[in-house]
């Protein structure tokens, strides 16, 4: 880890705001001259990463180190990083010229070598002859790339970018993506980039961070996380994705939508539940055929510019999306086939929700912070700690968050072809994972009540 | 009975008992102000009145001796106020609104009460009432309205001007000078406004902190006013407020956004 191999060392970094876990042992290693983006829902750390790695804010635990020194406790003004801020933050009292020349004039550059300098930035980001203009009668795509101009101007080691294209139109978003790519290039500086649109993360990095819930969910290369996503987070939130339930059979054959498939993957053991990931784009679709692997009736068609969206309804009852140049009407019986590298699996994180409990008397155990009524337990006293286990679909969620034990939120949702996979988080921060067929929509608040015989109790 | 509900629901008419309040007790008098400057106590059309004013070194010296008691006031109030702002708006030194409250309360407070608990608390500690008394207790009294303009600004500024500051390489002393200061000046700016102009114009405070030994120009003209001498009062009166609308012109051509982000209360 010490050889300076790399130019950002992120050592089990975690960040509390009181009570609030915000990053939770985030580890993250970056090379000199990388692309790096943090990507991530509105949220989940990201920016607050980018913040103690400016300085802004410090780690409540772990140490940083940028070009091999230490600067866990070092003041912003000391990184040898730039940030470049989500609303430009250029000084409404400066012009372009002052606003660019900030950095240089603060380290007592002198005048002419400034002059050269601010002509060379304002090149690079297409603004010359703007250098005497006011920053606020600049249009929104102009303070961008003044702020870029300022920040890249001080040759810093790290450019630090905060969601920078988030107010711009998609059209204008395009142009300065491919901009910030070839000034990546040109500049050979590392840059680390905050962004929640998996899109941009997917055009501009080298290498991906994905991030949720303050916790660091896959890093790889753009290619690596669209086509071999760790785990449901990743393959729902880049891209397009089916993502089913299944089980792997054997080596290389693996079972889901009520059909068995071959596959490429191995190595899960035998009869083993897993999660299917299927990208809608890898799902041939046709006119019903006997040749198909599996058949059923199309519900929607849109056209969506490039290909058409249709949703299917299969025979055995399971919803998927599949994108395809040719369009199927609603109603139209159609047959569908799947390659076997276009699977992809990936081991369950969990297969039921398991919580570390107390029982409170022979009938009453205490998890997520209530109590709970449950079967008789003979062999247990009341005080002895156990362990609770519940199956995701015996959970019941209530609208009225008064007629349940405990309330929780809605987190994550996942659409698993016939039923929803909720994540909800409980008052006292206890994650628990729910199966259903109610539609839920994100942050909705929900009163959480089990039967007492589905609490499966045993001693820890 | 239906026009009368018309009349009431209209929203810009709820302005009229206003605009007829600023009629009778604004624009009026001055316009009298302005007849009486301009006319003799016949009521003849003449000069005489400003003539007089410059003529007369008595009253000249007062205009400039207010003057700068005002100047030398407004100055101490910056000096004092800033910092107090600056710590106010800190939400690091100052994590409760308390503190606010704390040094707002004198504005609520009547001047008079303040002024006469200063002439007290003088006599109290046996110091001598005269210049150095006027200057504090005009300071005093005037502190607060430079306080809060200040106070605002720095409270609404965007916090990542100052982080920008400090990612550029500005050291805290740095980000002060450079950012805090300049984008602080429209607060700094409204509260001159606030303190310099009704400094120029007081008397009451001249009077009871110098045991009427200071005139300043407020109390010149109402010494002529009570003394009937009506059109050098007003003459007179118009020659400040002329002064007061040149600061007024002159700071409003600095920012023009001061009156929304400096707002008192």
């Amino acid at each position: 880890m010490k050889d300076s191999n790399f130019i950002i060392e992120l050592n089990h970094i975690s960040k509390r705001f009181g009570d609030k876990v915000v990053l939770d042992d985030v580890s993250l290693f970056v090379k000199k001259g990388e692309f790096v983006t943090i990507l991530g829902p509105s949220g989940c750390g990201k920016t607050t990463l980018l913040r103690i790695l400016a300085g802004f804010g410090t780690a409540s635990e772990g140490e940083i180190r940028i070009a091999g020194e230490q600067m866990t406790d070092i003041p912003p003004h000391l990184r040898p990083v730039n940030t470049v801020f989500q609303r430009y933050a250029l000084f409404p009292h400066l012009n372009v010229y002052d606003n660019i020349a900030f950095g240089l004039k603060l380290k007592k550059v002198k005048a002419d070598e400034i002059d050269m300098r601010v002509r060379r930035a304002l090149k690079m980001v297409g603004m010359t002859d703007y250098e005497w203009r006011d920053v606020n009668s600049l249009s929104g795509g102009q303070q961008q790339r003044v702020a870029i101009a300022r920040a890249i101007i001080n040759q810093p080691q790290v450019l630090l970018l905060d969601e920078p294209l988030a107010a711009l139109d998609l059209k204008m978003r395009k142009d300065m993506q491919m901009e910030l790519k070839q000034m990546h290039k040109e500049l050979g500086i590392t840059f680390v980039y905050v962004t929640h649109d998996q899109e941009e993360a997917l055009t501009l990095s080298d290498t991906i961070v994905v991030m949720s819930e303050g916790r660091v969910q896959q890093i790889g290369t753009p290619i690596d996380i669209y086509n071999e996503p760790s785990n449901a987070f990743v393959a729902d939130f880049i891209g397009e994705s089916n993502i089913l339930n299944g089980t792997m059979i054997k080596d290389k054959a693996v079972s889901f939508l009520g059909h068995e498939f071959e596959c490429v993957d191995k190595g899960f053991g035998e009869n083993t539940p897993v999660d299917v990931v299927i990208r809608p784009e890898d799902i041939y679709i046709m006119a019903r055929t006997d040749s198909g692997m599996f058949n059923g009736v199309v519900q929607s068609c849109i056209f969506k510019g490039v290909h058409y969206e249709m949703t299917v309804n299969t025979a055995e009852g399971y919803e998927i999306m599949i994108q395809d140049y040719n369009a199927f009407e609603a109603g139209q019986e159609v047959s569908m086939i799947i390659k076997p590298s276009d699977i992809h699996v990936m081991k369950k994180e969990r297969l039921c929700n398991s919580f570390d409990g107390v029982m409170v008397d022979s009938t009453h155990v205490e998890i997520l912070g209530a109590s709970f009524v449950c079967a008789e337990q003979a062999d247990i006293e009341g005080g002895e700690k156990v362990k609770v286990e519940v199956a995701f679909e015996k959970i019941e969620l209530m609208d009225n968050k008064d007629d349940g034990v405990v309330e929780g939120d809605v987190r994550f949702i996942l659409y698993k072809g016939d039923h929803y996979h909720l994540t909800i988080r409980t008052e006292n921060g206890d994650n628990l994972y729910v199966n259903t067929c109610d539609v839920w929509d994100d942050r909705d608040i929900v009163g959480i009540k089990i039967q007492p015989e589905d609490l499966k109790i045993t001693k820890a | 009975m239906n026009w009368l509900v018309k009349t009431f629901s209209r929203r810009h008419n709820w302005s009229i008992p206003y605009l007829i309040f600023l009629l009778i007790f604004v624009v009026l008098p001055m316009i009298l102000i302005v007849y009486y400057a301009f006319h003799d106590a016949d009521g003849n059309m003449t000069l005489r009145n400003f003539t007089k004013f410059i003529s007369n070194a008595e009253a000249a010296n007062t205009f400039v001796y207010s003057i700068g008691i005002a100047i030398i006031t407004t100055l101490l109030c910056i000096l004092l106020g800033y910092p107090a702002a600056y710590i106010l708006s800190n939400s690091e030194l100052c994590r409760s609104k308390v503190m606010v409250v704390l040094f707002i309360l004198p504005m609520w407070i009547n001047i008079l009460v303040r002024t006469l608990a200063t002439v007290a608390l003088f006599d109290f500690l046996s110091l001598p009432l005269g210049e150095g008394a006027l200057i504090f207790g005009m300071v005093y009294n005037f502190l607060p309205f430079m306080i809060y303009p200040i106070y605002n600004t720095m409270q609404k500024m965007d916090h990542s001007y100052i982080e920008a500051a400090q990612d550029l390489g500005a050291s805290p002393m740095k980000v002060f000078t450079k950012v805090m200061v300049p984008l602080s000046m429209p607060g700094v700016m409204s509260g001159v406004m606030m303190v310099f102009m009704p400094t120029i114009s007081t008397f009451a405070i001249a009077e009871l902190l110098t045991m009427n030994n200071i005139k300043l120009f407020g109390t010149t003209i109402q010494e002529n006013i009570n003394n009937g001498m009506w059109n050098y009062g007003a003459a007179l009166s118009l020659i400040m407020l002329v002064i007061i609308f040149a600061t007024n012109l002159f700071s409003d051509e600095d920012d023009t956004s001061t009156t929304n982000e400096g707002g008192i209360i």
